[in-house]
């Protein structure tokens, strides 16, 4: 009885916690940490209201499940783009007003400074993230340099580590197939183009390495696991600026999307959570974030000037996924296509890959 | 001697002794709940509610059914029409139902209710919903300019299912069903995954359970023969990795048999094996049955070293000295006495296999997959109901075999330590 005790009283005084303070959650690792630096600590020092950054390997599934309980804790969640559109159609977001985001350093209106796409019904972008492939650039004397050299096995022997789920592999073997970035949604949606995806694959079947968790991928090419791998394109940034490996990010067909910050309905502090989102995407917080971490940011007035890396030399521009040179075959992410089919595709890309 | 029968005995003070004595059990009975209750408590507020909750999730879903009342109301007074050409009062319905969503902001949930059997449906409900208060009559003509997919026979089938809010739905997705124009059918070759990856998962299971089994019982059985101070340290070494880091584990298995690793460059070296034929150990099913061996292994040790520590050894002397043979010795007298351990331990390992979700994550690759890495997917993609659905056949399926071990081994020979 009396261990209970202790338990609710303990429970209970992390309840009083969690709601004097502003919680963010996010995704841990070198991303919230990013994060921490670039919108909790800034917002501290200008607000002085407190302001905690709590970790989730995904935190979709934990914001559905405390509004569906009704006792929601987080304030602000960063989701996936396709999440924050699914849970927002779902009701289980709050509403943001861009009327009350600000205008960008340059007087540009928010609706205007913003990136198409990149403000939605309850959400808005803190970055533009890329699914791109990397290679090490040691082992080969002339690297690939296109989305159709990493399907090529005779060129560039080796194996190849992709990620295990259909959503973004599927779009990137379309594009190795020469399938243009513009239509390979449309190609997508018919069942000959799903199969010409599964054909493109089961080329490289053989000598593929899955893997899961995002630092897996980093980690495969640096232990010579595989000659190249998808990856999130800041993982790849972050193992060559801090471990000085030496990976080189092929941008060509790469699939990009932004990364939203949301409220949950019913979030404890909701005043402030609004507060703190209008805050961290100003321009000058997508600034911050960029100089910590290689996503890009989703105004246009926070690429007015070269942004520097942290260590204070690194220009960062080439490493964004935004950049107009990283840009030439890219691909938008289209989530209106994975609410409808991500579960289907992934029944039948299980599927594939047990036969 | 009759007389003497009938006559009841009492106490002293003149309660019959019989209700004197359920009294007094009955108080020790309340005082032994009351010390238990607590854990009864904890037992059913955090395990027996939320898996209650979540089977109930596995048929009931409510998402479309409280949101579209006038198609409700239509498939009810309806239950004979026809899918593939319904009438002009049911397109009614629907564009009543999808203007009435539109205006309490439940499209999303509705069209993610419909898109759990039939692909394709959020973005056309959002769609539809947003031009459904434009629409004239008649409906369907207008209903299927906006997008042809509304005629899909499918599409009312699903709407009709999703029209009740308990629904068997769920358990047919999992076992591999798909909602066709012409009813549920068996899902085709390429997309058929859920029984197959339950089959999997007992077959690993086993084979998991039975490696365990060969590899605990030698180590067991040293444990509990050697004098005292080296049997410590042997504990020791079985429960450090015990105490350690799941996923620390699981990574020094990478590092260990990866292709690239130190067993594959080891052999290289040794010139077993040539460099181009590096042993492919990891990230298949090898590497899942030899991770989850060994983080399983303890599991299966602690209760077979329990049961042998108490195996007095006389027996085994007594036997020999009657002339069994050593190997006599073991299969008759000493393996019996052990068979509680065994039970025990393989249930233990047996059921933690089955619900395995991290490993077989991280070496699992193309063919280590498990069911459960299925249900986490479904949970982070908000489909709950299939996810719960999955779970329960899963559990189903663990009880049936609890049942059958019970049936013939028995259930109170078990022993955990």
């Amino acid at each position: 009885m009396k261990k209970t005790l202790i338990l609710s009283t303990a429970l209970a005084s992390f309840g009083f916690a969690a709601q004097a303070d502003i919680t963010v959650m996010s995704w841990g690792g070198a991303y919230g940490e990013a994060q921490t630096e670039a919108f909790v600590k800034p917002f501290v020092a200008a607000t002085g209201k407190p302001t905690i950054m709590v970790d989730s390997d995904n935190p979709a599934p934990a914001v559905k499940a405390m509004v569906e309980a009704g006792n929601v804790t987080v304030d602000v969640a960063s989701l996936e783009y396709a999440d924050a559109i699914r849970l927002c159609d779902e009701g289980v977001l709050e509403p943001i007003d861009m009327a009350t985001l600000p205008a960008g350093a340059d007087g540009t209106p928010a609706a205007e400074d913003f990136l198409p796409g990149a403000v939605t019904e309850c959400g808005v972008s803190t970055d533009i993230w890329s699914n791109v492939f990397a290679y090490d650039s040691s082992k080969f004397a002339e690297g690939p340099t296109t989305v159709a050299d990493f399907f090529d096995l005779e060129k560039f022997p080796g194996k190849r580590g992709l990620r295990k789920g259909a959503k973004a592999v599927l779009e990137f073997a379309l594009m190795g197939d020469g399938v243009p970035a513009s239509e390979v949604y449309d190609t997508l949606r018919t069942p000959e183009g799903i199969d010409r995806a599964f054909a493109k694959l089961d080329t490289i079947k053989s000598s593929v390495v899955w893997w899961e968790a995002g630092s897996q991928a980093p980690q495969l090419l640096a232990d010579g696991e595989v000659a190249m791998t998808t990856a999130y394109n800041g993982r790849i940034f972050a193992a060559a600026m801090n471990e000085g490996k030496p990976f080189q990010i092929v941008w060509d067909g790469q699939i990009y999307e932004n990364e939203m910050f949301v409220v949950p309905k019913g979030a404890p502090n909701m005043a402030d959570a609004m507060e703190f989102i209008a805050f961290a995407t100003s321009t000058e917080g997508l600034r911050a974030s960029a100089q910590q971490i290689s996503y890009g940011p989703a105004r246009k007035s926070s690429m007015a000037e070269e942004i520097i890396f942290k260590d204070g030399k690194t220009v960062m521009a080439p490493h964004l996924p935004t950049a107009p040179e990283n840009m030439g075959n890219a691909l938008e992410t289209s989530s209106d296509f994975w609410v409808d089919f991500d579960s289907e595709l992934n029944e039948r890309f299980q599927a594939w890959l047990s036969q | 001697m009759a007389e003497a029968a009938t006559e009841l005995l009492t106490t002293a003070d003149g309660r019959p002794l019989k209700a004197a004595l359920q009294a007094a059990q009955a108080r020790a009975r309340r005082r032994a709940l009351l010390l238990v209750l607590p854990l009864l408590a904890f037992v059913l507020l955090t395990f027996l509610i939320p898996i209650g909750y979540m089977l109930k999730r596995s048929f009931e879903h409510d998402g479309f059914a409280a949101s579209a009342p006038a198609l409700v109301q239509w498939f009810a007074a309806n239950p004979d029409y026809d899918p593939a050409n319904p009438p002009e009062e049911a397109y009614a319905a629907l564009v009543q139902d999808l203007a009435r969503m539109q205006d309490e902001k439940t499209t999303g949930t509705s069209g993610t209710r419909i898109n759990y059997s039939v692909a394709g449906t959020i973005s056309l409900f959002k769609a539809g919903a947003r031009a459904a208060a434009d629409l004239q009559p008649p409906f369907k003509e207008a209903l299927l300019a906006v997008d042809k997919n509304w005629a899909r026979p499918a599409l009312w089938r699903g709407m009709e299912s999703a029209s009740h809010v308990y629904t068997p739905e769920f358990y047919l997705v999992a076992s591999d069903r798909k909602l066709t124009d012409d009813g549920w059918a068996r899902g085709g070759d390429k997309e058929r995954i859920y029984l197959y990856l339950f089959f999997k998962t007992f077959l690993i299971s086993g084979i998991i359970t039975v490696l365990c089994l060969l590899l605990a019982f030698p180590v067991a059985h040293l444990l509990a023969t050697l004098p005292m101070a080296k049997s410590s340290l042997l504990m020791i070494l079985v429960l450090l990795p015990f105490w350690t880091s799941l996923l620390v584990r699981t990574t020094s298995w990478i590092v260990l048999l990866q292709e690239q690793g130190v067993v594959n460059s080891l052999l290289v070296s040794a010139g077993l094996i040539g460099n181009d034929g590096r042993l492919q150990m990891m990230y298949n099913m090898t590497g899942t049955i030899v991770a989850m061996t060994h983080v399983l292994l303890p599991f299966m040790i602690l209760p077979l070293y329990s049961v042998m520590r108490v195996i007095p050894p006389s027996y085994a002397r007594a036997a020999r000295s009657l002339g069994a043979t050593s190997w006599t010795t073991f299969r008759r007298i000493y393996l019996p006495q052990t068979l509680p351990g065994i039970a025990a331990g393989s249930l233990l390992v047996f059921i933690l296999a089955v619900g395995y979700y991290i490993t077989p994550a991280l070496v699992g690759g193309a063919d280590g997959q498990l069911i459960s890495n299925l249900i986490a997917f479904h949970m982070t993609k908000s489909n709950w109901s299939l996810a719960a659905a999955i779970a329960g056949m899963l559990l189903v399926s663990i009880l049936l075999l609890y049942w059958l071990y019970d049936r013939l081994v028995g259930i109170d020979r078990l022993k955990f330590g």
